[in-house]
């Protein structure tokens, strides 16, 4: 089985699904000749052409309203916005319009969109080419909100996002693209929406994690295993439907629940998580349910010693197990 | 109806519409006034909570929705667009429903406000009240009906305060350049609740803006259904034939408040507005009809008697409605979760 670059796997999976559906178009800006500002797209114009592989003008809700109305005809729009930072301009069509259409006709329509989006810090990308934005769409009944941490998960989850009839928000992060290499199958698997997976099993503390702090959670774990610590690490994977089951079946066996994620801390997705596992879990637990995030500035700085103050790195969650796990 | 089927009057024939294409454009705009003017009573009875009205709006709706192809082609409305609902299928129970907010509601299920409009069974897409949003969807439309080469045009239709926002500006700009089989419809009725046209629109229309797009604009009155209509006609026969995109202004009347929540007098003066009344063109439609002989008394009365007795059908069906459920109330968050949980 081949290893693939996360990137790799995102562009081969949506030559893939184009090959498969004819009503599959992908649209957003610099996704045609140029194959994207990552190469996500990279080679799907010449395979397909102008009809289904369109180079938008600079304008993210158009890209995303464009597409909802594709939907609406017939179509399955994968929008691209080129950097997770730039979807607001898009923010009404997505949670106005994308999110309510279904609920707002009672099931006269539907909106089958993906809306694909690069966020994440560590990558010199400052305060608008590093933001994390899930929690802003998590936050919402109607979207259904993925993070993929693996070439593997990558692959199965944007199968599964595209074939959904509902309007999916799929945050790739960019650090991951060309960093992080995985086994791929060539056959036509998916993962679905909806499913957290154990990356490493353990019995005293439960790590929740999800894109590039999921990688950071598994090295951690590993840290602190060297002071005999034992870290169970949940994935995510897909932030809204939350796999509660997984979730709360992890910390009523460990008792203890850190919630990583690099967003800042303050009403991020996190918090949902530390709600929710204090609300079902409350009588299995043996510490505070805690949390290691982002710090409450407007966003990442540029300088590298600023950037690195800012991001969450393994290290900081290792602390943050040690000190829980000696609660 | 004693309409001779396949009859032409003069007034008809040089749009290509027959005394009975005519006749049927009067009474929707006879049909969307007098469902209109019932929900005002209704209101102010006490028997539903809100209106917002197209009162002003129904010749420059049915004039120009006439000139698509119900049941192919697609419109995006907006929360005036009584008359082009009625024009592109919906029934005035259809309507009504949607003002009790009942369970049945073709549009929403008794989830949205009045005026909230839509049916995917008649290519009416679903409304929501921030504005100028559906803009974007019927463009979206027009590019998957040239991907799909079914042949269908995408109209939006909103008024000219709504025509500032920015995905107006996103979406023509867009279906410019990909000559998109797409009309975009301003109903200028001069208002946005209580801002007048100076103060929206720093140009003389907004139609005037369409150059800007590369695309061709036409002001046109919005009391004359016919020149509606024609305007449309050459809309849709270009957008239809791979011209691309055009811009309607239609220049109408609002004559209710904004809302039934909204009190005009306070921004607009008595004078004001009698001289709106005097620019509607329910009168004005019904005079030309019947100066070509196409509304005879015995139609006129016949058209009326059936006006009323649909406006009373639809009243007395939706209340007889039941509410929808308050157990139903997650359904539909997602297609394969009824229970809409997180």
């Amino acid at each position: 089985m081949p290893a693939k670059t996360f990137i790799d796997s995102i562009r081969e999976t949506l030559a893939d699904e184009m090959r498969r559906d004819d009503s599959v178009i992908v649209l957003g800006e610099d996704v045609g000749k140029k194959g994207g500002v990552f190469l996500a797209t990279d080679g799907l114009w010449a395979e397909f052409g102008d009809d289904r592989v369109i180079d938008t003008p600079l304008t993210e809700s158009m890209i995303v309203g464009a597409s909802i109305g594709a939907a609406v005809n017939g179509l399955r729009p994968i929008a691209e916005i080129q950097f997770a930072d730039f979807i607001f301009p898009a923010f009404n069509q997505i949670v106005s319009e994308a999110a309510r259409m279904r609920y707002r006709s009672n099931n006269g329509y539907a909106v089958p969109m993906t809306i694909r989006a690069p966020y994440g810090g560590g990558v010199h990308g400052a305060l608008y080419h590093s933001q994390s934005v899930e929690a802003f769409f998590t936050h919402v009944p109607g979207l259904k909100v993925v993070v993929p941490s693996t070439p593997y998960d990558a692959r199965g989850l944007l199968r599964s996002s595209i074939r959904d009839d509902d309007p999916v928000l799929f945050f790739e992060h960019k650090k991951m693209y060309r960093s992080v290499r995985g086994e791929v199958p060539d056959t036509d698997y998916t993962v679905p929406l909806g499913k957290a997976q154990i990356t490493h099993p353990g019995s005293q503390v439960t790590v929740v994690a999800y894109g590039l702090m999921a990688h950071y959670a598994l090295e951690a774990a590993d840290r602190v295993a060297e002071d005999g610590i034992s870290v169970e690490v949940v994935d995510l994977r897909t932030l809204r439907p939350l796999d509660r089951e997984t979730l709360l079946d992890s910390v009523r066996k460990t008792g203890k629940c850190i919630v990583v994620y690099e967003d800042n801390k303050f009403g991020g997705y996190g918090a949902e998580v530390a709600a929710i596992v204090a609300e079902e879990a409350f009588d299995y637990l043996d510490g505070p349910v805690t949390r290691i995030a982002g710090p409450e500035v407007p966003g990442v700085p540029y300088n590298h010693v600023l950037e690195d103050w800012f991001m969450v790195n393994p290290e900081k969650i290792a602390e943050g197990i040690r000190t829980l796990a000696a609660y | 109806m004693t309409v001779t089927k396949g009859s032409v009057s003069r007034l008809g024939a040089d749009l290509g519409l027959t005394d009975a294409d005519l006749t049927e454009m009067y009474r929707l705009t006879a049909l969307a006034r007098a469902v209109d003017e019932r929900m005002w009573i209704l209101n102010r009875a006490g028997r539903i909570p809100f209106v917002i009205s197209g009162q002003g709006h129904e010749g420059a709706q049915v004039g120009i929705a006439w000139a698509f192809e119900k049941g192919h082609d697609w419109i995006a409305p907006f929360y005036r667009s009584i008359a082009t609902c009625l024009t592109f299928g919906m029934s005035a129970r259809d309507i009504m429903t949607a003002q009790y907010a009942t369970a049945n509601d073709p549009s929403s299920g008794g989830r949205q406000m009045p005026g909230h409009y839509g049916s995917h069974e008649h290519n009416l897409v679903s409304v929501s009240s921030p504005v100028a949003t559906q803009l974007l969807h019927a463009v979206g439309i027009a590019l998957a009906a040239k991907i799909r080469k079914t042949g269908q045009v995408a109209m939006t239709s909103m008024g000219e305060g709504s025509s500032n926002q920015g995905d107006v500006h996103e979406g023509l700009n867009f279906a410019a350049i990909h000559k998109l089989p797409f009309v975009f419809v301003v109903e200028n009725n001069g208002y946005a609740i209580s801002v007048p046209l100076a103060k929206q629109v720093s140009v003389a229309n907004v139609a005037d803006r369409a150059a800007g797009y590369g695309m061709p604009g036409v002001v046109v009155d919005g009391t004359d259904v016919l020149a509606c209509y024609a305007a449309a006609r050459e809309a849709v026969a270009r957008a239809r034939s791979g011209g691309g995109p055009s811009m309607i202004e239609a220049k109408v009347t609002r004559l209710t408040a904004h809302s039934s929540d909204d009190q005009q007098t306070k921004y607009r003066s008595a004078e004001e507005l009698d001289a709106e009344k005097t620019h509607d063109a329910l009168p004005r439609f019904r005079e030309q009809l019947r100066d070509a002989g196409v509304l005879t008394d015995e139609v006129e009365a016949q058209l009326e008697a059936a006006i009323k007795a649909a406006v009373d059908d639809a009243t007395e069906y939706a209340e007889a409605q039941a509410d929808p459920d308050p157990s139903t109330a997650t359904r539909y968050v997602y297609h394969d979760e009824p229970g809409g949980a997180a």
